[in-house]
């Protein structure tokens, strides 16, 4: 049966993004380097129009036969996903201008990427899901690898290949395990089915799979790596638009694929302990960091491990959690990989941490910009990511998760550790030589990002009843 | 709904900080031509720490001394069931007082000793002012410590900046044993918000928790508090911050953030969880009366001046805990006392070291000697403070000393018995400093050209005399305002 109305309803923004993924390869064909220029611009606005979509069909609805299902849920994770995807994309127009690599198929790419992000955010069968995730991981293996003359970039997307084929291949091996055991591939019937010990061994892989989309340890291992070589607008948009949207679907699958007693029983412990290794990892991974990619890196399985904890407490108490928590880290991401993209000097990119010393007395603005971000990204007061943290521990005391919150709480005083050394960087330490001045995309985002991340801790009380509205959607 | 005069005394220093930088942003900054930096910005962040001072007048005129309770209540909705709501009752608006006068002081005190980046510095000022401030009004937990926390940032700022050759190392240390206190804090507030279903310390106040609930909560709020207090044995951050710390830092250091821990104990560990309180202070008592002498026994074998008077806080401080632990009304009393009068006293005593410093650059006590040939006022005024900080009756020291010893007493003889000891090795320690630096002959050939205090140094030093001088005279100043919230904190504790 066709019904237009409630396809629209479900998969509005999908469409958005697949037309215009289609078109812009053909008028890519057609026009060759001519389209390289406008392609971004085009880019960003198909984007920010899907988030515009994403937010009008805000209740969602249900189509082709139950695959696909969109909840206010998935729409929030969309909305802030399409909008991060669209601000990195402007911020990489200069960057990949200077590499002389500014060609239309990298915003086509992002199209693409953020068109698998849609469909895993609707799904509510596995297939679905696969496709969706396939269609994510393929166009970031390719983005990865975007600047192919150079071996770093190349040895990314290499790796970041291989590993991602074999956690694929990991992830649907689950799927298998869990249809065989259950009978059908449907969220809602696998729901119900029993759980026996190769359903349960199934879900297990597919937790580790999932793991290895949201970068969480043990499965984390390739994010420093990848961080580290690849251009830096595509980390940009790694570290934001996909971890949203993944980790969200992380957590759909869970509370509604895996849901009833089972998730006390037999899931919580399994994403505590990932959550647990993430978070311990993570913060004293990035301790001996000097380059500041790569410690962002291991930042975000840090920060990978505070969300996991949020998605361990349950659907009651996590789900809304997990959206301000994921969105706060989103918004000072973007400011902070803007403060990677603005380190250049003369003949190249720096990325040492010490490149910004004495950055205060250079550019007072900027620094000051960047200490609120990493404050933000910290979960210290004073900016938005306190209270993303203060969501997650909200989440983690209602579901009793004791030695989570514990390991929670120490590693946010490592955390602190390297996050205070850049600061100090650049306030204590002397003077290096000036930035070039970068393009104003990057530069705006850090300073609106700045400021975001302070006009929400203070004006919060809209955007939390949302993200509580949009978790009610869940649980109904 | 009254104008909010609360958030009017926060936010003045923090629109100052604002406004001074869009105007530097705008002008950049002027060098004169022997190199200096223009200092004028200092002259302006003075000014706003003025107004500060002034709106909290305004603030202390409008509160009813008499009055029970919180007043000039402020409520507005912030999310969820968590509200920004500030008040005050008369233990916080002394500490408000004390702090929107040191704050001008302590920039005063900066004129001429900080010659570089002077916009950053008053602004840090300014923004740690607000911060400070809004720790005493806060009428919320998590509001409470948003302001708590934040407080960390512009100190460790001042501190890795303008700070001595090991700064970066103390910085580093000051923040991160703070924060990991205060992260156990926010863990038991967030489990407190989820039980009582409000941040309210109003209604927390009120709230009984369950006996082993309160243990762990108790321990929670007291990791953070005696971190910054400091209590032995995690006060070792205190001398290293103090030591490297520029003088106007450690000034804010020593009278204005120190004392968070006191008031944090007295509005939050007493109130709201009595029957850990009780079962605790054994543990309490025994710290503190270790804190007293342990910390005295130091400080008499320091080479460095700051480095002596941060062991002489810690020791000080001790007596607060012993005093608030007590849960007598006396000892309470003292303990408040005792906090409004350290921060006079040990704000003077760092200008004082401050002072020597500028001229000599050097803090080492044996570097000086024979002061008192070139600088009679300044050995004037050491005097004072050093009396005052020995406990000499007529000053405040005494009264806030005796005070909670006797609250002790009555609570434990043994615990009394100690304190008192610190009391004798407190004059030994200050005596030994004073006699080394200002009496005898002038051994170092600098000195014959030292000058005496100057007008800056002076209006800096005034005010902290007659405070010291005028609480000591007349105690029942400050005992009429604090007398509601002692009893306040203690209401609860009658049942256990």
């Amino acid at each position: 049966m066709f019904d237009l109305e409630s396809i629209l309803n479900t998969m509005a923004p999908e469409l958005l993004l697949a037309a215009a993924g289609l078109i812009g390869v053909t008028v890519g064909a057609f026009l060759g380097d001519r389209f390289n220029s406008i392609s971004f611009k085009f880019g960003a606005v198909v984007l920010f129009a899907a988030a515009a979509l994403a937010g009008n069909y805000w209740e969602g609805g249900r189509a082709f036969d139950g695959l696909v299902e969109t909840t206010s849920f998935a729409n929030f994770a969309k909305v802030v996903s399409f909008i991060a995807g669209g601000i990195a994309l402007l911020m990489a127009e200069g960057f990949l201008k200077r590499h002389d690599t500014m060609r239309y198929e990298y915003p086509l790419l992002i199209i693409f990427a953020s068109l698998g992000m849609g469909i895993i955010l609707s799904s509510t069968n596995f297939m679905t899901l696969y496709l969706g995730v396939e269609t994510l991981s393929l166009s970031s293996y390719v983005l990865a690898a975007f600047h192919r003359d150079s071996p770093r970039s190349a040895e990314a997307g290499l790796k970041y290949f291989v590993l991602g084929a074999l956690a694929s291949g990991i992830l649907l091996y689950g799927i298998s395990l869990v249809y065989g055991f259950s009978g059908s591939t449907s969220y809602e019937v696998v729901a119900d089915a029993d759980a026996s010990l190769g359903f349960m061994f199934g879900m297990v892989l597919m937790i580790t799979g999932l793991a290895f989309k949201v970068s969480a340890a043990p499965m984390h291992v390739w994010t420093p790596d990848v961080y580290e070589g690849s251009p830096s607008p595509v980390v940009t948009f790694f570290a934001t638009a996909p971890k949203m949207a993944s980790m969200v679907v992380f957590a759909i699958i869970m509370f509604t694929a895996f849901p009833q007693a089972m998730a006390v029983d037999n899931w919580q412990m399994i994403i505590g302990i990932i959550a647990a290794l993430s978070m311990l990892i993570g913060s004293f991974g990035a301790l001996p960091q000097t380059n500041l990619k790569r410690l962002l890196g291991y930042s975000s399985i840090a920060n990978m491990g505070y969300a996991l904890v949020a998605v361990a407490a349950g659907v009651q108490y996590g789900a809304g959690s997990l959206l301000i928590f994921m969105t706060a880290y989103v918004i000072a991401s973007l400011g902070l990989f803007g403060g990677v993209l603005s380190m250049r000097r003369e003949g190249g990119m720096v990325e040492n941490t010490d490149e910004l010393a004495g950055l205060i007395r250079r550019q007072p603005g900027l620094a000051t910009a960047l200490t609120v971000l990493l404050v933000s990204v910290s979960g210290f007061p004073l900016a938005f990511g306190f209270l993303g943290k203060l969501a997650v521990l909200e989440a983690g005391w209602n579901a009793g998760l004791m030695p989570l919150i514990i390991i929670l709480v120490l590693s946010s005083v490592i955390a602190m550790y390297y996050y205070l050394r850049i600061v100090k960087i650049m306030w204590f330490d002397d003077q290096a030589a000036d930035f070039e001045p970068v393009d104003g995309w990057v530069t705006t985002t850090i300073y609106v990002t700045a400021l975001v991340s302070v006009l929400l801790l203070i004006f919060v009380s809209p955007f939390s009843e949302l993200a509580a509205s949009a978790a009610e959607s869940l649980i109904s | 709904m009254d104008f909010p005069i609360l958030s009017a005394v926060t936010f003045t220093p923090l629109a100052g900080a604002i406004l001074i930088l869009l105007i530097k942003s705008l002008t950049g900054t002027q060098v004169r031509a022997d190199g200096s930096e223009d200092d004028r910005v200092l002259y302006a962040g003075l000014l706003f720490s003025i107004a500060t001072f002034v709106v909290s007048l305004v603030m202390f005129l409008s509160f009813d001394t008499q009055g029970t309770g919180y007043q000039l209540v402020e409520e507005v909705d912030w999310f969820a069931n968590i509200k920004y709501k500030m008040g005050v009752d008369g233990m916080s608006v002394l500490l408000i007082l004390l702090t929107t006068l040191l704050t001008p002081i302590a920039l005063i005190a900066s004129i001429g000793s900080i010659k570089h980046r002077l916009t950053e510095y008053t602004v840090a000022f300014l923004v740690l002012e607000t911060f400070m401030i809004g720790v005493f009004c806060a009428l919320d937990l998590v509001v409470f410590y948003v302001f708590f926390e934040a407080g960390l940032i512009p100190m460790f700022i001042v501190i890795g900046v303008w700070g001595g050759i090991n700064r970066i190392y103390a910085s580093f240390k000051f923040f991160l044993y703070t924060l990991l206190g205060s992260l156990f804090m926010l863990a038991a507030v967030v489990y407190m918000y989820l039980v009582a279903g409000t941040s309210d310390i109003v209604v927390l106040e009120q709230f009984e928790f369950a006996k082993s609930a309160q243990i762990w909560l108790w321990l929670a709020f007291f990791s953070s508090f005696a971190v910054k207090l400091p209590m032995w044995p995690v006060h070792t951050w205190l001398p290293d911050a103090h030591v490297q710390a520029p003088t106007a830092g450690s000034v804010i250091l020593a009278a204005v953030l120190l004392k968070m821990g006191g008031y944090g104990f007295l509005r939050f560990n007493l109130p709201m969880f009595p029957d850990a309180s009780v079962f605790f202070q054994p543990f309490v008592f025994t710290v503190s009366v270790i804190a007293i002498v342990y910390a005295s026994l130091v400080a008499w074998r320091q080479t460095d001046m700051k480095k002596l008077i941060a062991y002489s806080s810690v020791a000080h401080m001790g007596f607060v805990t012993l005093g608030i632990f007590s849960f007598t009304e006396i000892g309470v009393q003292g303990a408040i006392f005792q906090m409004l009068s350290h921060g006079l006293i040990s704000g003077a005593l760092f200008l004082i070291v401050g002072v020597v410093y500028d001229r000599m650059h050097t803090r080492e006590i044996s570097a000086y000697g024979g002061l008192v040939h070139r600088m009679p006022v300044y050995a004037t005024f050491f005097m004072l403070f050093t009396m005052a900080n020995v406990g000499l009756p007529g000053t405040s020291g005494f009264v806030g000393e005796i005070l909670t010893m006797v609250g002790a007493f009555q609570a434990n003889t043994w615990a009394a018995a100690g304190a008192a000891l610190g009391v004798i090795f407190s004059a030994v320690y200050m005596l030994t400093l004073y006699r080394r630096t200002v009496f005898g002959k002038i051994t170092n050939p600098d000195l014959e050209t030292i000058e005496d205090v100057n007008t800056k140094e002076l209006i800096c030093l005034i005010p902290l005399a007659i405070g010291t001088i005028l609480l000591g005279i007349l105690p029942n100043l400050i005992f009429d305002i604090t007398r509601e919230s002692s009893l306040h904190a203690l209401a609860q504790m009658a049942g256990g």
